[in-house]
């Protein structure tokens, strides 16, 4: 008995080992883990959301070790460009500005709407205190109108300064707001018209980086093309949510 | 945690909490709270000796050694805290890398600065980049441990710099007069005296550093403030089974609790070390103790 115990582990070492080798390096994922449904913290204190369930797929298509390490907004692209991490999975749309400091793969979700999100009805918009998250595209497209802008750290800290009047609305992602605005019971609710905003969401890579951009690259193509990617977004943003074609 | 913790949304409000307060992100409170005070012990006792090491070398007679240590003093002290903890941090683990990359990859060709990025091969990497997720975190935790070290040093150093001077010169001279070296003055003389001088600007620091640990998540640390933040923080159905509007300030409440708590004792404690310090010394407070016993 003893022997077949030693022996399984002895297999069980020799088959880690020879998996390391042929991983040698293991992809670290950053993500703030605070945007819902794009990532979160659940309630075992885990990582989940449908970026996390994109990445664990992606990893095992591209043949990648990869784990998640959480960051926070502020210092996400510092931390990328410094090698704390290699893959940044956090939302973030891909612009032109952003582009310039780091590389993205091509988009694991289509350019989608921003939205305000009032308190109550005749909120003005266009003049009015518009709170959004620092260093994000609507924060951006906040600054250059003619509303007020507030920024927060934090996609939480935006919301609540709409409850307690701090902002006269929220301006972020409409995938992100919509389930507050579900859940708040009629308290919260779009106003004003949707902004299609950013060229879409894909993985940020270090611009030195290729052989990785190539790898995510073509899984992400994979996945477009069976047809996973779609079921994915339907399942984490509901069936109104765009898709790829 | 608990066997009737499955449905969570059938429980009465008491049973509902206590598998509330029992998830596993809730655990990780707990947690950070235990990694919290493991900083503060591991630091305190560190930058107390990068302050008596500042403060040491700022008296020097020796030129180069005393602008070495005034230079600490000045310069960190003059740095604001979340500047310094995000430049400094990030060059040191550059600093790091970059040492191993030379010792370790010799034959690399390509440059490590290409534009904004820092490459570096995956041998020198720190900690390397297959290392388990806690060799990561404990390296972050360390480079957390050094950087609050030197920051708060600095202002150790200048308190112990003024106690250092604050001693009677008439004791120093007794000294001297002895036949005491400077080396055995310094270390038999001066040293035991000052900390009574040093307590009251120490104790200031030990407060001011209990509540500098949000400080941290720069770091890649969660403290307790972030899990406050995040725990407190709206949560519709979707995404948990135990769904909640904005409850930050009940989390921010218990914090409230705690760090009260921590610092009363803490207090308490440096009352006792202060009365313990003052015995038979040559200031007013240990002539009356003096007395009080007589």
């Amino acid at each position: 008995m003893k022997s077949i115990i030693l022996t399984t582990a002895a297999v069980a070492l020799t088959a880690g080992m020879a998996m390391a080798d042929g991983h040698a390096k293991t992809v670290r994922m950053g993500t703030e883990g605070a945007y819902p449904p794009y990532n979160f913290i659940n309630d075992a204190g885990e990582l989940d959301g449908f970026e996390r369930e994109l990445g664990d797929e992606l990893c095992v298509r591209a043949e990648l070790t990869c784990e998640w390490v959480k960051n926070d907004w502020d210092s996400i692209i510092p931390n990328l460009v410094s090698g704390n991490y290699d893959t940044i999975m956090a939302g973030m749309s891909i612009t032109d500005e952003r582009d310039e400091v780091i590389d993205f793969t091509q988009s694991y979700i289509p350019p989608e709407a921003s939205g305000y999100v009032a308190a109550s009805e005749n909120v003005d918009i266009e003049s009015g205190v518009i709170a959004a998250q620092t260093a994000t595209i609507q924060a951006g497209y906040i600054a250059e109108s003619s509303a007020t802008l507030v920024e927060f750290a934090t996609p939480e800290e935006t919301v609540a300064a709409v409850r307690n009047g701090e902002a006269d609305a929220v301006f972020a992602q409409k995938q992100y707001l919509d389930s507050l605005v579900e859940a708040s019971g009629g308290q919260l609710m779009y106003v004003g018209e949707d902004v299609p905003l950013g060229g879409g969401v894909g993985i940020g890579l270090r611009e030195s980086d290729e052989e990785l951009q190539g790898k995510f690259d073509a899984a992400i193509v994979s996945m477009k093309e069976d047809g996973t990617l779609n079921a994915m977004i339907s399942k984490w943003f509901g069936d109104d949510a765009t898709l790829y074609e | 945690m608990f066997s009737y913790c499955t449905e969570p949304d059938t429980l009465a409000s008491l049973a509902w909490l206590t598998c509330y307060l029992t998830t596993g992100a809730h655990m990780s409170l707990y947690m950070s709270v235990f990694v919290v005070l493991l900083l503060i012990a591991i630091t305190a006792p560190v930058a107390l000796l990068f302050g008596f090491g500042g403060a040491s070398a700022a008296r020097s007679a020796f030129p180069p050694l005393s602008w070495l240590g005034k230079g600490y003093i000045a310069i960190v002290r003059g740095v604001p805290d979340i500047a310094f903890f995000l430049f400094f941090v990030i060059a040191l683990d550059q600093a790091i890398e970059w040492l191993r990359h030379q010792a370790l990859c010799p034959d690399w060709s390509e440059p490590i600065r290409q534009g904004n990025d820092f490459v570096v091969c995956q041998a020198a990497k720190m900690p390397l980049g297959n290392a388990p997720q806690w060799v990561h975190e404990t390296y972050g935790f360390s480079l957390a441990v050094l950087t609050f070290a030197i920051v708060f040093g600095a202002f150790a150093a200048n308190v112990l710099f003024g106690a250092m001077r604050a001693v009677p010169r008439a004791q120093l001279e007794t000294a001297e007069a002895y036949g005491m070296t400077e080396r055995q003055t310094f270390w038999r003389v001066l040293v035991p005296q000052m900390w009574v001088y040093a307590l009251p600007g120490l104790s200031n620091l030990w407060m001011v550093l209990i509540k500098a640990t949000p400080l941290l998540f720069l770091l890649g640390v969660e403290d307790i403030v972030y899990w406050a933040r995040e725990l407190g923080g709206t949560k519709t159905p979707r995404f948990t089974d135990y769904p909640h509007g904005d409850w930050r300030m009940w989390y921010f409440l218990a914090l409230l609790v705690f760090y009260l708590i921590f610092t009363r004792i803490s207090e308490v404690a440096l009352d006792k070390l202060m009365a313990r310090l003052t015995r038979g010394q040559a200031t007013a407070a240990g002539e009356a103790q003096r007395k009080a016993v007589a």
